[in-house]
């Protein structure tokens, strides 16, 4: 969950007995509200090698950026994890801000290489040793590092909001006016948009120029070139607008990386500048499929800051909403991958029925679909409706278990999807620990791992559930993963039901201007799509400092070039099924 | 058997083809345009096609659900109509995407502010509907309306509302919400009440002493 305040003894004591080497390097971090430990930079590799394998710290979950422009300094901040359970071990580096420049801890933990990439693009901060550091959400000809607090837009309107001309005088104006379509850019000294052609497949070049000399390297006498193709932007069944660029061998795929950002709108930078409450809208926008347990990760994170607990119908009515999305989360990709399969709509259709009917809940309690914003500070928007509660008892109890079943019976057991699936897009348990992969991936690859179990959150310990795993790490698995993960949610569900209690649904009044004081909180939840991370640092002015999402299918992607490797072209496209990303939070 | 897995999901296939002539009969022709049937058919006792037969047909709207924002007047016995707003600021300072404007009212001698809205602009072409404008006025002056069929031909005239066209009476937000509506009155009358009594006792501590 979040931690703050104080620091636990206990992990002070993990470090003392650590080796006598950094008895005298590392520090606490004693700013008041902050956790962890500071680290030298120097230092930094050794730390990190030796906490994964003295400490058993071996799951790097976030890895972020924060400018502290007034101090001048730059902080890198990692958020590591045991994959047995408990909580984090927060390190931080600290540098000065005009020669940000960091070790890249790719080598010890290969699962920061996006996340690295992304603080290098948004914040300047310079990884050495990282062996492709460019920019991942941004494009080649973007100006400047936006996050940095001394960045500017060229239609630039004020720091912060609220802003100032919006009342009492009004003063309207249409944004098209202020930024006419192509006039909001800004274009590094001497670059030309017009002339710029994109550098593609950087990353292969130098293994092509390698292996140039002995084409037909599929070991036949037959002389073969490999090709490089696209797969996007928007391929149909990418889920998005979305790129892979792969390097072939006939039909096996060779290589292959991840290309994003097309729907990259920096929503950190619009976090920091909202205040707190009008954050949470924001992260419905997220991943849109689950915004309720975005709302949940986001609330516990600023809730941990200022110090309250939302009452107890509340935690139940949370957990009733954060577990139907995960239903809803869990239909979706199984019927996608169905459709990624080339199994045309049908089973899609019949998993997304059952969705519409929760979606109706939703929509009669929060008031959206979708975009549900239903959760606050110590509470929630509005109490269930009459009726609505029966309705989900219904669901929970009779219908959705049955038609679960069908779903089953429809599936699993067919020939084609397992011949399809099975042994596809393996990730191995190592690998997937490596990799930071996060939910269904890490739990199909046989860790154990869930963050409602073993770091419970809100009241998630007092319910009887499974973790599911499976130990193949591959398509397959993690449709099982998913399936029997529907069955578990249910299962809390109906406890939920069971259990729910009368009583208010709010602490303190619902003030439309939290205050926050100041500190840093790291909010994490168990989303359908993995582990989804809130790092939030206040200096108890109205808006967030530092607003720093840790999104499950960004990161879940560091490992998709290893799963595809070797496999089919055709496959490819399933085993991004598999991993079930969301464009609106891979990008953000 | 190689196959029986592909057969059993077929058979699954067949049951919801037959379910949905089975409910068509079940309903002899009345399955939509019905209001009993479509009760049951987008419940969660439903069997057979799931769809609507939109336009003609459309999904039942719950009250809670949130469109766009509108503001409220309150039409008096004398035929006048009053604004509720006050021109607070509250919701402008809590939209996330900033897309309200009011222009508060000052009084023409004296300069000072009234408490009404001379202007009062919301740009639906940036609002994202999150309601939070709605669920923070703390004199119920602005609500989410239900109306979503909104669609015009062009997109940079007409899609900065005025206070003329974000008007509506409370009559409307009554017949769209009614519980809501109801719940609201109730807690405003307690409140007068709470402030009458409270007053009186006030006054009756001056008498006293
Ligand atoms: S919050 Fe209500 S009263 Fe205040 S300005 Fe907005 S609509 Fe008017
Ligand atoms: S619904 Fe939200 S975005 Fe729209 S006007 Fe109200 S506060 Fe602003």
């Amino acid at each position: 969950m979040t931690e703050n305040v104080e620091v636990p003894k206990e992990l002070d004591a993990t470090i003392q007995s650590m080796d006598n080497r950094f008895h005298d390097i590392v520090t606490l971090d004693d700013r008041k509200s902050y956790t962890g430990y500071l680290v030298p930079v120097e230092n930094l590799i050794d730390f990190a090698t030796s906490i994964r394998d003295d400490l058993g710290y071996d799951y790097l979950s976030s890895v972020t950026g924060v400018d502290y422009f007034p101090e001048e300094k730059m902080e890198v901040v990692y958020h590591a994890y045991k994959t047995s359970g408990g909580g984090a071990l927060v390190f931080k580096v600290q540098i000065p801000r005009e020669k940000p420049e960091v070790p890249s801890l790719i080598s010890v933990f290969p699962g920061s290489d996006f996340q690295e990439r992304e603080a290098w693009d948004l914040l300047g901060i310079r990884f050495s040793g990282h062996p492709n550091l460019t920019r991942i959400l941004m494009w080649e000809g973007f100006e400047g590092h936006p996050l940095r607090k001394d960045w500017k837009e060229p239609f630039f309107e004020e720091e912060k909001k609220p802003y100032k001309n919006r009342w009492p005088e009004g003063g309207v104006y249409r944004i098209e006016d202020e930024v006419p379509m192509g006039k909001n850019v800004k274009y590094p000294l001497g670059f030309d948009p017009q002339k710029w052609t994109p550098e593609e497949q950087t990353t292969f070049k130098e293994d092509m120029d390698s292996e140039a000399g002995d084409n037909g390297s599929n070991g036949s006498a037959m002389h073969t070139d490999q090709i490089v193709v696209n797969l996007g932007p928007q391929h149909p069944s990418t889920h998005g607008v979305f790129r892979m660029v792969a390097r072939l061998d006939g039909e096996t795929v060779v290589d292959l990386y991840p290309e994003m950002g097309y729907l990259h709108r920096n929503h950190e930078k619009i976090g920091e500048r909202n205040t707190y409450i009008m954050n949470m809208p924001y992260t419905d926008r997220l991943d849109y499929i689950s915004s309720m347990s975005n709302n949940l990760g986001y609330a516990l994170a600023v809730e941990s800051l200022m110090g309250i607990k939302p009452p107890e119908r509340t935690e139940y009515i949370r957990v009733m909403m954060v577990e139907l999305t995960r239903i809803v989360s869990h239909l979706w990709s199984i019927g996608f991958l169905l459709n990624d399969l080339g199994a045309f709509f049908t089973p899609a259709l019949y998993a997304i029925n059952e969705r519409e009917l929760i979606l109706d809940i939703f929509e009669a309690t929060a008031g959206s679909r979708m975009m549900c914003n239903y959760l606050r500070f110590g509470g929630i928007s509005r109490d269930l409706p009459d009726g609505i509660l029966e309705t989900v008892r219904e669901l929970v109890n009779e219908r959705l278990p049955r038609k679960i079943d069908e779903l089953d019976t429809y599936l699993t057991e067919n020939e084609i999807l397992r011949s399809r699936c099975i042994g596809v897009g393996v990730l191995s348990k190592e690998d997937a620990i490596a990799y930071s992969a996060a939910g269904p991936v890490l739990r199909a690859s046989g860790v154990s791992y869930d963050v409602r179990r073993a770091d419970p959150y809100s009241i998630y310990e007092r319910f009887e559930f499974d973790v599911v795993v499976r130990y193949n790490g591959d398509v397959y698995d993690r449709y099982l993963v998913r399936m029997e993960e529907i069955r578990q949610s249910l299962r809390i569900l109906h406890q939920v039901v069971r259990d729910i209690p009368e009583g208010e649904i709010q602490t303190g009044k619902a003030l439309y201007q939290v205050r926050v004081p100041a500190g840093e909180a790291y909010g994490r939840v168990e989303n359908p799509k993995g582990e989804l991370g809130f790092y939030v640092v206040s200096n108890g002015k109205p808006n967030p400092w530092r607003y720093h999402i840790r999104a499950p299918s960004f990161i879940n992607l560091t490992a998709l070039g290893k799963m595809c490797k070797g496999e089919k072209v055709a496959d490819v496209v399933a085993i991004l099924g598999s991993i079930d990303i969301v464009l609106g939070e891979t990008d953000r | 058997m190689y196959g029986i897995g592909i057969l059993k999901g077929l058979g699954v296939t067949l049951k919801h083809f037959v379910e949905t002539y089975v409910d068509d009969f079940r309903w002899l022709g009345k399955r939509y345009y019905n209001e009993e049937a479509y009760a049951v058919r987008q419940g969660p006792k439903a069997t057979g096609i799931f769809t609507v037969q939109y336009p003609e047909e459309k999904l039942i709207i719950p009250e809670n659900f949130r469109y766009l924002p509108f503001i409220l007047y309150e039409e008096k016995d004398d035929g006048s109509i009053e604004d509720r707003c006050t021109s607070c600021g509250i919701c402008p300072k809590i939209c996330p995407p900033q897309c309200i404007w009011i222009v508060r009212s000052n009084d023409p001698e004296t300069g000072r502010p009234i408490p009404a809205p001379t202007e009062f602009f919301i740009d639906i072409d940036i609002c994202m509907s999150c309601g939070l404008c709605a669920e923070y006025c703390p004199f119920d002056a602005i609500k989410m309306d239900h109306v979503f069929e909104i669609a015009s031909y062009e997109r940079m005239e007409h899609h900065i509302l005025n206070k003329e066209q974000l008007s509506k009476p409370v009559s409307y937000y009554s017949s769209i919400q009614p519980k809501n509506f109801r719940r609201e009155e109730e807690a405003r009358v307690a409140k007068e009440a709470a402030k009458a009594a409270k007053k009186k006792e006030r006054e009756a501590k001056k008498a006293a002493s």
